[in-house]
Parts: C-alpha cells; structure tokens; sequence
C-alpha cells in the first residue's frame, strides 16, 4: 500500500538522514524512473489535476503554474527552489531538508524532467548550516549514482542541480527578488508581469517553487491523482507540514491531513497550552498572517476556509499567544521584523515600517496616544495590498489590522497605563 | 573605479589560493560572474572573519564587479560583515516566538556576562554580539547561533555553559 506520509515517511528524528543507497531501498527515486518514459507535458497535467497547491505561501496550483512556461525554444529553462524560510514562525523546510535531502533532490528532477529544465538551483538560507551540508552530500552522491549529470539513467535527459546559500535577507524569499539575489544583485523584488515562467532566471524561463511543493511530486508522479486526492480529509487533498509555536506543551511540525481543524493540530499534536496559560489568539500561517480567535479553532486548516474567517493560511505554521504576553508587544516585534527587513525599494514601506514601529514602541513604553492609534490604522491602508511594490509591507499590516481588531481595547489601556505585562 | 567606495579603500589586497580556489569553484556553477559576488564574499569572510575595504576590492577586481555594485550586495546582506568581528559571533534570535520564550532576559544575561551590547565584541576579540531574524527553529525556542553552530531550547545556563566552553576552546557539550 502506498504511504499516507509522502513527505516525512523517511523522517526519524534523532537519526540521520538516508543515504543514496538507503533511500533508494526505501522505494526512493523510483519517481524518476517513471517519469523519464512519460511525455513532459503529461507530467504538468497530472500534477494540476492532483491540486497541489504551492507551500510557499500563496497556495497557487503548482501544476498550473508550471504549464505558463513556453515550450522550449532550445535556450536554458531554470527550476529555482525556494528555501529561504524566514517568515517568523516558520520551521518546516528546514525539517524536510535536514531530514530527507534526497527527497527533494528527486522532486526536482522530476520537476526538471516536466519542465525540461537543465538547470536546477536550491536557494537556501544560509542560517542552514545543517541542511546546507546535508544537501552537499545529497548531491554528490546523486551525481555518483547516475541520478544526475548526463544522460540520465539512459534517458538523454541531462540536469545539473546547484546549492546556492544566501546571507540572511527575509525579501529574498520573494520571489523575484530571489532571481535578482541569485543574479548576483541587491534582492529588489521585480515589477510582474512578466512573470519568472516566461522571464525569470537571466531573462529565460524560470519556475520558483517551495521545498515542500517539490517533495510533493515524487509521490504524485508514483501513485497519482486519486491517491493524492485521497490523502487529505474529505474534499481536501493532500498532506503538508504543519505545525506550532508559543507555549503549547509539544511544539513542533508534522506532516497532517490538510483539512484537520486547528483545534485538532494544537490539542492532538501540540498537547495543548502549557499549565497555567490559556489561548488568547493565534497566528495561523506566519508572522504575516491576520490574527485568529479561539472561536476559529474549529475552522478546517485549508486556505479557503481560513480566507473566509479573514486571515490567510499563510506556510500553516501557527504561532499561539497566550493570555500572558501582550499583544501589542507581539505586534511590535513582528513589525520590528518587517521594517529591519524591508528592502527600502518603495517609499510607504521603507519608511512607514520604521514609523509603525516607533508608535508601537511609544504605547509600550507609556508614552503613546490615542492619535498614536488613529495613525496606526491608517498605516494598515497606506501599505495595503496595491499600494507597495511587493507584499512584504501588506504582509506585515496583518497582524496589526488585525490586532487593531480584536485587541482595541488593550491598545487603548496601553495609552492610559502603558504595558501591564511582564513576562517571566 | 575605486575611488567609489568608503574614502577609507586603499587599494585591493591579494586573494589568497584558498579563496581563488573557492571562488573558482563557484563560479562553474553560474553562467555569469556576477552571480558568484555573494558567495566571493562569503568566501572571503570565512577565511578573513570579515570583508574589509581591500578584500571587497580584491573580489571586484579579480570578478570584474564595479566596486559600488558589489558593496551595494555586500551591505544589503544581514550576515556579511563589513565591520570587523569577533572570533565568535553570537546571533541570537529576537523573532516573535523566541520574543514570547524570554529572548529579551537572554539578551540582557549575554550583555552582562560578557560586557558588550548588541553590535559590540569583547576586548578580547572573543565574541561579538549580534540580534538575528527569526531562526526557523520556533519550535525549539529560544534559540542562537554561534558560528555555523545552532544552539536551541536556551536557558541563561545553557548559554554560560556554551560561553565557557568556546573560552576554554573546548568542544560544545551540554548537559541540558
Ligand atoms: C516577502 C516575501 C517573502 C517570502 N518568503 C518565502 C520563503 O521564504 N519561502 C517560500 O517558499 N516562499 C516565500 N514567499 C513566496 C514566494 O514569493 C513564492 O510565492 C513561492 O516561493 C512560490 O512557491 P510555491 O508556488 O511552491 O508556493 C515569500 C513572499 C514574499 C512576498
Ligand atoms: S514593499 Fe517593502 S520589501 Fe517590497 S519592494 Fe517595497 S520596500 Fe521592498
């Protein structure tokens, strides 16, 4: 019977990771032997049908996507993967890549084979240490195997894949402004259209992909859309990695059903909240990510059903506060984080970040006002989705429109009394 | 082209074999030399601990970037470090989870114990201390790195343990 965890079925915390010769006796890079005698565009198709949905965030259909990209002209066509992972909050790449490196690299050639890409690069933040070196030897030891190079397993399909790590810059997780970071450039995001498929790497087509959408594909290559479809719950298809952090007894991430509630990850995978603390609210997908209630625990983990409740399920990696940490706190080390970390290419958020921040630090510290709170609103449409040139500052308002929302009042008190929180 | 750069270049020092070798390495995986100016200067930086005027100098001549273009990478990059460092650098997370889990009193144990705040190293060139986005071990909160090294599930215990083991240059053990 074929696994009900295509992506973590090699996973075994606390043991290292399969070798070449290990995987490939685990059913590992059966994947490629299939696909090189199908026809590529066959690939695309049965990848769209499965309805997997990028991991990278958006949740745009992967197959879908792929099939943007022109047919080949005989110049080079890139696949670029995306493991920049510095979205606060935000741990599942790196679990799939310190853990079962191979399974990306066959996801890629696989991916590589359907796109009729030569050319495949992982960009991987360079924190990574871990994953950096396991990948290294991931590599070399596919090219040692015949599974990459050329003329694969005898296909007259040749793919060299490259490592690139970065130096720590949340934008460049942004897709453009990967390409450009990968070019060699400062990573400014790029004006869309044209979209990377028909011009991305060096002016040619390119696809950016999330590590956990290609560690998808062998197994929808291998046991195809039903069984795909099948894994998740009811109408939804699918696993992916999900998880939580905050202070729940067991943090971590694991690979579910999508369709589970949120009540189900945080009580039946993350134990619940610590003794003695109770859930105020939670992030659902990461730190740019509109706050949800506890009303919203029964709400399916699928991004329809998390966009009607106002939020977005974001890398579905949610991040619990608690009854004893301060909201407006959190909200000021989130924007703490997007303003460091904005690129400084448009003017409302490289400069009204750094502003948004100082009013949150004014009502922490005591000193704000009630104009302090008006001005914070306003800034949540002044970097509205539209308004910047990339959805860095859009992403960071969430968490503070939202907050606005649901914790006026404790904002407001902050104006009065300052911040009645200590932590610890 | 180089007076472009801070007044204070004096001129390109030599790459060492090393690092032509490294670089070398790279740049088989790039179509275009540009490409390689990051991973040159990361190169650079593990072999000098820092890019100084006459390293990043060094880089743009032998990969023929303008000087400005890639000091414009250079300074873009949290970890490329374009002011000298300690043997050590200490990036501790100060994301939201790590925020939640007691990163601030962390801080104030790493200022205290070792004399520096963030941005600043020890007289003795030992550490310097630097605040780091989200770490993606949230889980594992709160967490640092030292080095290449990642340390997770932080206590002020845990971290005086690590700090005597780096100054003793011993090898990292903990017991928890
Ligand atoms: C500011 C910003 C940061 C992003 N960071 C990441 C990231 O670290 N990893 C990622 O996969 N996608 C990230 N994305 C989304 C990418 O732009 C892109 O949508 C994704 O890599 C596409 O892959 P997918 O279709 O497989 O999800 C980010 C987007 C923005 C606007
Ligand atoms: S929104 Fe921010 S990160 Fe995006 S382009 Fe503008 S300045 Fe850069």
């Amino acid at each position: 019977m074929a696994t009900d965890k295509p992506l973590t079925k090699n996973i075994e915390i606390g043991r290292a990771p399969f070798n070449f010769k290990q995987y490939e006796a685990a059913g590992g890079y059966e994947s490629v032997r299939k696909v090189v005698t199908m026809a590529p565009g066959d690939v695309v198709n049965l990848v769209k049908d499965a309805g997997l949905g990028g991991r990278g965030g958006a949740g745009f259909n992967t197959g879908l996507k792929w099939s943007f990209v022109p047919a080949p002209d005989g110049g080079p066509r890139y696949l670029v993967i995306n493991g920049d992972e510095m979205e606060p909050g935000t741990f599942k790449d790196r679990l799939l890549i310190e853990h079962d490196p191979h399974l990306l690299i066959e996801g890629m050639i696989t991916t590589c084979f359907a796109l009729q890409a030569q050319t495949g690069y992982i960009f991987l933040r360079g924190e990574y240490t871990v994953c950096e070196e396991r990948l290294l030897t991931a590599i070399k030891e596919a090219y040692d195997n015949g599974m990459l190079g050329k003329n694969i397993l005898g296909s007259g399909f040749d793919l060299d894949i490259y490592l690139h790590t970065s130096a720590g810059r949340y934008i460049c997780g942004e897709e453009t402004a990967l390409i450009n970071a990968l070019e060699g450039k400062r990573a400014n995001p790029r004006a869309k259209p044209p979209f990377p498929q028909v011009s991305g790497l060096w002016g040619r087509p390119t696809v950016v992909n999330n590590v956990e959408t290609i560690c998808n594909i062998p197994g929808i290559v291998n046991n195809g859309v039903k069984w795909y479809q099948g894994l998740g719950l009811g109408d939804f298809v699918g696993t992916r990695i999900s998880g939580v952090s905050g202070r729940v007894k067991n943090p971590g991430c694991w690979e579910v059903p999508v369709g589970i509630t949120f009540r189900q990850l945080l009580e039946d995978y993350a134990g619940g909240m610590q003794d003695g603390y109770e859930l105020k609210a939670f992030l659902p997908g990461g730190g740019s990510t509109d706050f949800l209630m506890p009303e919203h625990l029964d709400l399916p983990m699928d991004p329809g059903a998390v966009q009607k409740a106002g939020s977005r399920l974001g890398t579905s990696l949610i991040m619990v506060l608690d009854d004893k940490t301060c909201p407006v706190g959190c909200i000021r080390n989130l924007i703490k984080f997007f303003a460091h970390e904005s690129c400084g290419w448009c003017t409302p958020c490289r400069d009204g970040l750094p502003w948004t921040e100082q009013m949150l630090n004014k009502l922490e510290d005591g000193t704000g006002s009630l104009k302090d709170i008006e001005i914070l609103k306003e800034m949540t449409g002044y970097m509205g989705i539209g308004n910047t040139f990339c959805a860095l500052a859009p992403g960071a308002m969430e968490p503070l429109q939202s907050g606005l929302k649901y914790f006026i009042d404790e904002f407001e008190a902050h104006v009065e009394y300052g911040c009645s929180y200590s932590r610890q | 082209m180089n007076n472009l750069i801070a007044s204070t270049a004096i001129k390109a020092r030599q790459l060492t074999e090393e690092e032509i070798h490294e670089i070398e390495h790279e740049k088989t995986h790039y179509p275009y030399t540009q490409a390689v100016g990051l991973e040159a200067l990361k190169i650079v930086q593990k072999y000098q601990g820092w890019v100084s005027d006459e390293s990043l100098l060094a880089v743009s001549e032998y990969l023929d970037i303008a000087p400005d273009e890639l000091e414009g990478v250079a300074t873009f990059f949290n970890m490329i470090f374009r002011r000298p460092v300690g043997k050590n650098v200490i990036l501790l997370c100060d994301s939201v989870a790590c925020w939640m889990l007691g990163c601030d009193n962390l801080k104030q144990h790493i200022s205290n114990t070792l004399g520096i705040d963030y941005g600043e190293t020890t007289k003795d060139g030992l550490f310097t201390l630097i605040p780091v986005p989200c770490l993606g071990a949230c889980d594992k909160a709160p967490v640092m790195m030292v080095g290449r090294e990642t340390y997770t599930n932080l206590s002020t215990n845990k971290i005086d343990q690590i700090i005597a083991h780096i100054r003793d240059g011993s090898p990292v053990e903990l017991d928890n």
